[in-house]
């Protein structure tokens, strides 16, 4: 007997048992409606579940993403002030966070095909559930007894079999997002604790604080010339008199300690 | 004939693919039986292009049961070995 058939039994046998259970038709009736709308209920919650999952992979996505562009930045900033060791390392952490980011894009692809799956299955478990609704009323009132149970029999092994298949998709979708949690939530805490983070960001990210120390002596070093021209030009100056400039002595003395911009400097002429 | 693709829902069939089904089917079940992973994904994923191939969809609200069960694209033989043994796959 092939996989379809043997498959087929195992669910008819279910309906069959839970048929077997009930004494009378109406029972039967009540009781699975009861039951459909309580799966229905919980497909349902599972939908939801499965898009608040999805919602927090979506924000450590862009968490990573943007660690990745910003290694990415450091490392041409690295490249272009002529530290190629320093770019080779902000590149090397990107392709960590590369790594993380793919791995996660997956399991993302994989729960938003998961909640689309499992809001069909309601869609179709919403349609039968109120077929059977329907069905359970006519039956009630217009047949013998003998058909009655021959018709409830169909309807009930009919809705069961939707039940357990919809079962099962509620349950691989709770199991995949209870593994999705667990993942979300050790992303979540390895950022808290900075073993992420640290990486690319705060106060300990060094390929930052390289750039920035080279960024200000190049500026120190910008400044004390800017400086140098400054006092070169301002010096025959200050012999020929004390009036150049708008302000004092003390504002002259102060004007050769703070960084002059552009427009200060060409003022004098 | 009614099939069923679990996780997707039913299709009609008409009767005459039975038999070339039946011949898919075997083949599953042989490489689930033969434990043979190799053999088992592209089976399953042959029955279920035929079956898609040449059903349709029931409409929503038809609570016919099905006369035929597929399992679902993805699942593992594993699973597969599951349904066909082990009731307590399905809840309910």
């Amino acid at each position: 007997m092939g996989v379809m058939k043997r498959v087929t039994m195992v669910f008819r046998a279910k309906a069959n048992k839970a048929l077997d259970r009930m004494e009378d038709p109406r029972e039967t009736l009540d009781y699975s409606y009861q039951t459909q709308l309580e799966l229905l209920q919980k497909v349902r919650r599972g939908v939801a579940d499965v898009a608040t999952s999805r919602k927090r992979v979506e924000l450590q996505l862009n968490q990573l993403q943007q660690n990745s562009d910003k290694l990415d930045r450091q490392a041409r900033d690295s490249l272009a002030a002529g530290r190629e060791d320093l770019a080779r390392e902000a590149l090397t952490r990107k392709a960590g966070v590369q790594t993380q980011l793919e791995d996660l894009q997956g399991q993302y692809a994989s729960l938003q095909s998961e909640e689309e799956k499992l809001t069909q299955a309601s869609q179709r478990l919403q349609s039968k559930v109120d077929a059977f609704r329907t069905r359970k009323e006519t039956i009630k009132a217009t047949y013998t007894a003998a058909e009655a149970q021959t018709r409830i029999n169909e309807a009930f092994t009919g809705i069961s079999e939707e039940m357990g298949d919809v079962g099962m998709a509620i349950q691989r979708a709770e199991d995949k997002t209870a593994a999705m949690k667990a993942r979300a939530g050790a992303i979540d805490e390895l950022m808290a604790s900075g073993a992420l983070d640290d990486m690319v960001s705060g106060p300990h990210d060094d390929i930052q604080a390289e750039l920035d120390r080279m960024g200000a002596s190049h500026g120190v070093d910008g400044e004390l010339e800017r400086m140098k021209a400054e006092l070169a030009q301002n010096a025959p100056r200050q012999i020929e008199g004390a009036q150049t400039g708008t302000s004092d002595g003390a504002g002259q003395s102060a004007s050769t300690a703070k960084a002059p911009d552009p427009a200060q400097a060409g003022e004098p002429e | 004939m009614i099939v069923r693709i679990l996780g997707e829902g039913q299709l009609e069939l008409p009767e005459s693919a039975a038999g070339e089904l039946n011949r898919l089917d075997a083949a599953l079940e042989s490489a689930v039986e033969r434990n043979d992973e190799a053999a088992f994904r592209p089976a399953l994923a042959a029955l279920l292009a035929k079956v898609r191939q040449v059903g349709s969809p029931t409409e929503a609200d038809d609570l016919r049961p099905s006369e035929l069960i597929i399992p679902r694209q993805d699942a593992s033989m594993d699973e597969v070995r599951k349904l066909l043994t082990d009731d307590g796959l399905i809840p309910g």
